[in-house]
């Protein structure tokens, strides 16, 4: 390995030459960072300055430099040295911009820069280059788990995007519900009346997609590996296996209607006349093959009244049953009454709804419905009887208020959505991350007992063997910020297994699983990160000597990416790994770092910072700040020129989750006196990048009041803050506040030790 | 038309849509076709500058909601329709652009020529005074219009009434905004009331000869 050679740039644009002393900077590069190699810029990220830098390190052999000048989050482009190690110290949006222009602040705002530097010094002398991950796999095929609408389109766009898929159905066709279906919703203009289901269409395209390798009447017995390198055997009708080198997966195994028996008063299977959205489809479909109208199951005749109750068994408040809405339902009713009106327009179609809810372009083909005579009447069904050949529809009209019954030869139940998600792992695993989740206070579990719980993937992963769930059953996704990315990295989910939808709202979600799918394998193949760190090349390594085997690692990954080896010490798949780093804030005994992230890099920060002593009135406070949100919210804050407190000093983290408690008592050792940190929400509407790393950091942190109080500190000294990116107006208030707090509190007992 | 004649075609329009009154409004009444159109969103009810003075029994788009659920006699009834002030907020406002003024004005003008309007309801009252006067003399006639309102309900509560305007009707003749003459004869006239009337006439066989057309097509 080539020498190490250290070296510190000092910008002086953007008024940083004329705010700051930058002879002082140097001088505090050079002496506290003892940097082999001092220079002062006007225009570091100007051509000239960039050739500067890109000489030091072609003839100087400069291996580490720290780049004083501007945030991390500006001008990437110009200050892009993939061989060295590289830091950065934020003088512009960290210290100038959130500073005023006064003699009074002078003094405070030349030491928040120095400190800067010598952080910046520290940072970069803890790094080494990261060389990515070797363990790569390069696979470009992806496995599409599900062959319906969601599935089907999935392996159409992946195909068309040049890659080769595997797709794998359990029936013996093409289709799913879909194909179930007489006609679909319109999906273009008018809107007006329903039309082709469109599944023979689809499969015709994959059959003759030579990309395309469909494995009917089959399912996944075992998943192995890592994203581009996934071993994926499939189990075929003959009981035989077959194997399968797989980059990615797409998990679309959509969903099964909620069993309308669970609803005994509206008389599913007390009498044939009552269906539920699928059996009106299977009787449209049966009368058209026949060329007749829609028939009474019961005695053949054709229907000359129905009734549509919608909402049933779901939106339901008492926790009995479905305690959301399905989405799709209320276009269903509308489409299924058409058929009616559409056949003869003397038979009366009623659809009784508490909301109507038409997503997409459904207004106008509830428009259409209602031109064609179709009535809508706002109400809630208590009971359907059987009536000899006809039923009785008991309801309560909520426009007129009253209770009123509809005579109807076919009633029409809108049942919700349940996912064909798999196992639920959190509840199998529960054992382990029992306490955690008792604290989290999470929501109440649930009532509904979700399909039979096969796994789908099987998965050889030591979190569990199938995708994490979020609320009722469906998939866990960043549900806010990023729909398609799941917690284990390669496999997308896609469509009503994810969250209830149409068949339109599927298929844009099928392609843009493909497309990140896409994504993931090519980075892996390049052994870089997947979102959020696309292209990172740091990975984790672990020191197993020191290790302990305390496994908290592979239970807080959020991702599934660490396994156990046959030593029982935790094995990392790089390929799985997000570089969250929540292992690394995880580990007690602190030996999983990654190259450019460690618990050094930021310890050596914290220490590089010059604390004054308790007589000088001058107090520190370490901002811990998500690099996802709180960061740039605080750079957002420096842009808009909002002044913060001088004496706080801020130091970027992969993750609230990536928090190691040692960097927590190294500052209060170190004479801080508050601790601050920025995190992203967590919980059922979270926004944290990493999914779970903000919950995590934060159940962790929540231990620290006693740590404090055993240091005899008031528990205030450290903070928890939740930060939104769109928080950068009232994030300088919340710091003032909190600067105020600490000042009133005495000074740290530990400084000047 | 008799009063007999009236409660007939009551009764046979009653028969012959028997459980569809829906059916009914869309084919006999002006505008009712846009009552299936209605989505109950009650924007039209919010709208109404009537609704605070509780004159009326049933919002829009409640009596719109009453005719899909076939409550024929509760509707034809209805005060709601008299009450419309024909603002028109409601008919701008409607997001499914149901002109609910027209059909409101559709849903009386049928409740009253099958009989079925209230009785001595006094916008009904005046619409009928006002179109008699108006095209007897080709121009209205205010004093004969303003005395028909006022006696409407008796001598004694019509001069109470004209007691009580006193001071605005001289206000109005002094400024010359009302003719006393008119009173007897005088006051402003049209020009070529043969002609008016001949218009009115062709008018009328234009309407009738398009309700004739829309029944035939109704079947």
């Amino acid at each position: 390995m080539a020498e190490t050679k250290t070296a510190a740039y000092i910008c002086k644009g953007c008024e940083i030459g004329t705010r700051l002393d930058t002879a002082a900077l140097v001088k505090a590069a050079t002496k506290s960072g003892k940097m082999n190699l001092v220079r002062e810029h006007d225009f570091l990220c100007s051509a000239e300055g960039v050739a500067m830098i890109k000489n030091d390190i072609d003839n100087e052999g400069v291996t580490h430099a720290a780049l004083c000048a501007c945030s991390r989050r500006a001008k990437t482009e110009a200050f892009n040295f993939p061989t060295i190690a590289m830091s950065r110290g934020n003088l512009r949006e960290g210290v100038i911009w959130i500073r005023p222009d006064t003699d009074e602040a002078r003094e405070t705002t030349q030491e928040m820069a120095e400190d800067y530097v010598r952080m910046a010094c520290a940072e970069v002398k803890a790094m080494t280059v990261p060389p990515g991950n070797q363990k790569t796999g390069s696979v470009k095929t992806l496995l599409v788990v599900g062959g319906g609408m969601s599935g089907m389109t999935s392996a159409l766009e992946s195909s068309k995007a040049g890659y080769k898929v595997v797709l794998v159905e359990k029936s013996g066709a093409l289709g799913g519900w879909a194909a179930k279906l007489h006609k679909r919703v319109p999906t273009r203009e008018p809107f007006k009346a329903p039309e082709d289901n469109g599944v023979a269409d689809m499969a015709a395209r994959i059959e003759a997609d030579s990309n395309i390798k469909v494995y009917l009447n089959a399912t996944i017995a075992k998943t192995d590996g890592a994203p581009g390198r996934f071993k994926v055997e499939i189990a075929v009708e003959s009981g035989a296996i077959a194997q399968e080198d797989i980059g990615a997966i797409i998990q679309a195994t959509g969903f099964t209607l909620y069993d309308a028996n669970k609803l005994p008063e509206f008389a599913y299977g007390k009498t044939p006349n009552v269906v539920d959205q699928a059996g009106l489809e299977a009787l449209a479909k049966a009368a058209a093959a026949e060329g007749k109208p829609i028939c009474r199951p019961s005695d053949g005749q054709p229907v000359k009244s129905v009734v549509f109750v919608q909402c049933v068994g779901q939106r339901d408040a008492s926790g009995t049953h479905l305690q959301y809405c399905s989405g799709f339902c209320c276009n269903t009713s509308i489409k299924q009454a058409m058929y009616f009106k559409d056949s003869n327009p003397d038979i009366d179609t009623v659809v009784l709804f508490t909301d109507l809810r038409t997503p997409g372009n459904g207004e106008d083909f509830y428009r259409a419905a209602q031109n064609k005579g179709v009535i809508f009447s706002k109400g809630v069904v208590s009971q359907v009887t059987p009536n000899g050949n006809s039923c009785t529809v008991k309801f309560k009209d909520l426009i007129l208020n009253e209770d009123t019954e509809a005579q109807a030869d076919l009633v029409v139940l809108a049942t919700g959505m349940v996912p064909v998600s798999g196992v639920n792992i959190d509840a199998v695993a529960a054992a382990p991350a029992e306490a955690e989740a008792a604290v989290e206070g999470e929501a109440p579990k649930e009532v509904i007992a979700t399909i039979a719980p096969e796994s789908i993937l099987n998965l050889t992963y030591r979190q569990g063997p199938d995708m994490p769930q979020f609320k009722h059953g469906f998939t866990d996704s960043h549900f806010i910020c990023f729909p398609y990315e799941t917690r284990r990295t390669g496999i997308y989910t896609a469509g009503p297994v994810r969250r209830p939808m149409d068949i339109l709202q599927a298929q844009e979600d099928a392609t843009g699983a493909a497309m990140k799918a896409i994504q993931a394998m090519e980075n892996a193949g390049l052994g870089k990160a997947a979102h959020p760190r696309a292209g990172d090349l740091s990975f984790p390594t672990v020191r197993l000597e020191g290790c302990t085997q305390c496994k908290r690692c592979t239970v807080e990954c959020p991702f599934g990416a660490i396994d156990e080896d046959e030593k029982r010490f935790p094995l990392f798949n790089e390929s799985r790994c997000r570089r969250c780093g929540t292992c690394m804030g995880a580990c007690p005994v602190r030996v999983i770092s990654f190259e450019n992230y460690s618990v050094n890099t930021v310890g050596a920060q914290i220490k590089a910072v010059d604390v004054p002593d308790e007589f000088s009135q001058k107090p520190r406070i370490l901002i811990l700040a998500c690099e996802n949100d709180a960061y740039p919210a605080l750079d957002m804050a420096g842009m808009n020129r909002h002044d913060y407190d001088p004496y706080v000093r801020v130091i970027p983290i992969r993750c609230l989750g990536s928090v190691n408690t040692i960097w927590i008592t190294d500052a209060l050792n170190g004479g801080y006196d508050g601790v601050m940190l920025m995190g992203c929400k967590h919980g059922e509407d979270y926004q944290c990048h990493f999914v779970k790393g903000s919950e995590l950091g934060r159940y962790r942190m929540s231990k620290v009041g006693d740590t404090l109080k055993g240091m005899n500190l008031e528990t205030d000294r450290v903070r928890d803050l939740e930060v939104a990116i769109t928080d950068m107006a009232t994030l300088p208030q919340k710091i003032n506040e909190y600067a105020a707090l600490i000042k009133s509190f005495p000074p740290s007992p530990f400084k000047g030790f | 038309m008799g009063a007999n004649n009236v409660n007939d075609v009551n009764t046979q329009m009653a028969e012959r849509y028997k459980n569809n009154f829906l059916k009914e409004i869309e084919e006999q009444a002006e505008m009712g076709d846009w009552v299936k159109m209605c989505m109950q969103c009650g924007l039209c009810s919010g709208s109404c500058p009537t609704s605070f003075q509780a004159g009326w029994d049933h919002p829009p788009q409640e009596l719109f909601m009453m005719i899909r659920a076939g409550k024929r006699d509760e509707v034809l009834s209805s005060s709601s329709m008299w009450m419309c002030t024909s603002c028109y907020n409601c008919y701008v406002r409607c997001p499914r652009k149901v002109p609910v003024t027209h059909v409101m004005h559709g849903i009386a003008e049928y409740a009253y020529r099958i009989g079925r309007a209230p009785k001595n309801q006094p916008t009904q009252h005046l619409s009928k005074t006002f179109w008699d006067n108006c095209t007897k003399y080709g121009r209205v006639n205010e004093v004969k219009l303003t005395q028909s309102l006022y006696f409407k309900d008796g001598i004694g509560s019509g001069i109470k009434k004209a007691m009580e305007m006193q001071s605005v009707a001289l206000g109005l003749v002094k400024s010359g905004r009302l003719n006393p003459m008119e009173a007897i004869g005088g006051g402003h006239k049209c020009k070529d009331l043969k002609g008016i009337h001949a218009m009115l006439a062709k008018a009328k066989e234009l309407e009738a000869q398009r309700k004739a057309a829309k029944a035939t097509a109704a079947g």
